[in-house]
């Protein structure tokens, strides 16, 4: 069997959107584009209560079909590999799941399956978890409320590299950063297997005063299809498919 | 987290849909992040844990483990697994659960309370050898913590084998403080130094409960927190080695360990004060063996007389 890549996009903001398209409808269009949006939601480690717009995080990973989590800046490292691992188990169920249904018929999911059966089948998600191949394209607000937690995220995201590189399955990454005056996101490293010369990607940031996130995740969305990846035009239109038993 | 979402009180019944087999709960033994454990009674009335989430997939990972690794050749290493089902609550949610030997015992904390230190390094020793028999059959116990450990009968026991992994494959569950890369000394990857670098950080948590942050140079301040502890002075050298990745494998640290105890053992010698002091314990219980066989000769006689 011969896993197949996932694609996933990750946002840390720390606020609502105020700018331009819908974050939610464009992560409902990166779903059925095959990219999962997961959310990370990052709170001043001195903050007490929740602020308010936050609800939009859920909504926008709930249609993106990715997770999200609303986390104190001390908690951030191990939450965005939670999260990441999390999404990629969830979306391989999704495909195991669709494949369970048309062998077994409707309402046949992981869940409803027999005992001994259903032992087998979380041995074979687990498994593709491991093997599969996985392109996290890190989106990150820097919008000015969230320039002290920059060197926080730093850390997070190389973390995030320590964790998926112990799989066996390989990884991309790359970091964007928004907003940006001229094109709504900025690259800020490109697409690379290790993240750990992001040393100082965020000194050079000039926060901006409002937060596009609908806008930016748009580019982002086309900057994953526009990739000039030597193996992922082969792809086709559903970038699961491939994950198929 | 995902909330739960399940009711279980005491007195509650869960019965499994697939075997009908059902369990009182009796009360909560603690949650995670993918369940509730609960102390609980079967049928026959004999106690076992239960324990329920709502994420399926995983609790059935963690059924396959359990059912692995109860026992690795002969040795016991985790609970040993009882039973699986899944449970329809009264509002027709289905919540999977599965069943394992309820293990009775103390933390590790408040067994060591009021102990000699050596102790510290005794338990160390009982948690390599458990480390070296799963090894052995090619896995990592991933995520190592005090939490997972239950003393029972003086000896340590591992509880929970959720993150159990194969060696060359990543580690998906850890405990930052417990955790190499966390402290930059090391990958996530599934090896045998990987539990061994937990063992090291479980001692440290013995000086330090409350445990402590990394800082900004992580080595460093491990380092620092270690030779400030008293308590762990005689391990300093072997925690320094293991930091270095100089132990591939348990029974090498096991070996310094060993050493290091033995050493204890028989060097100090024992002072005059104490020699006294005890020689004076066996004149008194020797005085209070006369007195007591001269009463009991009195007795004896005074009845003899009756």
């Amino acid at each position: 069997m011969k896993p197949g890549r996932l694609k996933q996009i990750l946002l840390l903001t720390d606020g609502c959107s105020n700018h331009g398209e819908d974050p939610i409808a464009v992560a409902a269009l990166a779903r059925n584009q095959g990219v999962t949006v997961n959310v990370i939601g990052v709170l001043d480690d001195r903050q007490h209560s929740k602020p308010q717009g936050l609800d939009e995080i859920e909504s926008i990973a709930e249609a993106g079909g990715g997770i999200s989590q609303i986390v104190y800046q001390k908690s951030l490292s191990q939450t965005v590999q939670m999260v990441t691992r999390q999404a990629m188990t969830q979306t391989i169920q999704g495909v195991v799941n669709k494949e369970l249904q048309e062998i077994l018929g409707k309402d046949q999911t992981i869940e409803e399956l027999p005992l001994d059966k259903r032992a087998e089948v979380v041995e074979v998600v687990d498994d593709l978890g491991e093997t599969c191949d996985l392109e996290v394209l890190v989106l990150v607000d820097t919008s000015a409320s969230m320039n002290h937690k920059l060197p926080t995220v730093k850390d997070a995201l190389y973390d995030l590299s320590l964790s998926l590189n112990a799989r066996t399955g390989s990884n991309q990454f790359c970091v964007y950063v928004f907003p940006d005056t001229k094109k709504t996101i900025k690259k800020m490293i490109d697409w690379t297997p290790e993240l750990e010369k992001i040393h100082g990607i965020f000194s050079k940031i000039s926060s901006g005063g409002y937060t596009p996130t609908g806008p930016a995740l748009k580019e982002a969305l086309y900057a994953f299809t526009e990739k000039p990846f030597f193996h992922s035009m082969q792809d086709g239109v559903d970038p699961y498919e491939e994950t198929g038993l | 987290m995902k909330k739960q979402g399940f009711n279980l009180y005491p007195g509650s019944y869960v019965r499994g849909k697939w075997s009908g087999h059902g369990y009182i709960i009796e009360k909560e033994l603690g949650s995670g992040a993918c369940g509730t454990v609960f102390l609980s009674r079967n049928a026959k009335g004999e106690k076992c844990a239960l324990k329920i989430g709502s994420d399926s997939s995983r609790l059935m990972l963690e059924v396959n483990m359990l059912k692995k690794f109860g026992k690795v050749q002969g040795v016991k290493l985790g609970p040993s697994f009882v039973d699986v089902d899944d449970w329809v609550d009264p509002s027709r949610q289905t919540f999977p659960f599965y069943v394992m030997e309820y293990i009775e015992g103390a933390a590790l904390r408040s067994f060591l309370k009021g102990k000699s230190r050596e102790w510290v390094g005794i338990c160390a020793l009982q948690l390599l050898s458990d480390l070296e028999h799963l090894h052995r059959a090619g896995y990592a116990f991933g995520d190592l913590k005090t939490d997972n450990l239950l003393m029972v009968d003086s000896r340590v026991r591992l509880i929970d084998v959720g993150g159990v992994t194969q060696f060359g494959r990543a580690i998906k569950e850890y405990t930052e403080f417990y955790d190499r890369g966390y402290w930059g000394l090391g990958s996530r990857k599934a090896d045998p130094s990987y539990d061994l670098f937990a063992v090291s950080m479980i001692m440290l948590e013995m000086a330090y409960p409350g445990r402590f942050e990394k800082g900004v140079k992580p080595s460093r301040t491990l380092m620092n927190k270690l030779t400030a502890s008293t308590l762990l002075k005689p391990y300093q050298k072997m925690i320094i080695q293991c930091w270095e990745g100089k132990y591939l494998h348990a029974s090498e640290m096991k070996h310094s360990l060993s050493l290091v105890l033995m050493k204890r053992t028989m060097s100090p010698p024992p002072s005059r004060r104490k020699k006294k002091q005890q020689q004076g314990s066996e004149k008194v219980e020797l005085v209070t063996f006369s007195i007591l066989s001269v009463l009991f000769l009195g007795v004896s006689i005074f009845s003899f007389w009756i």
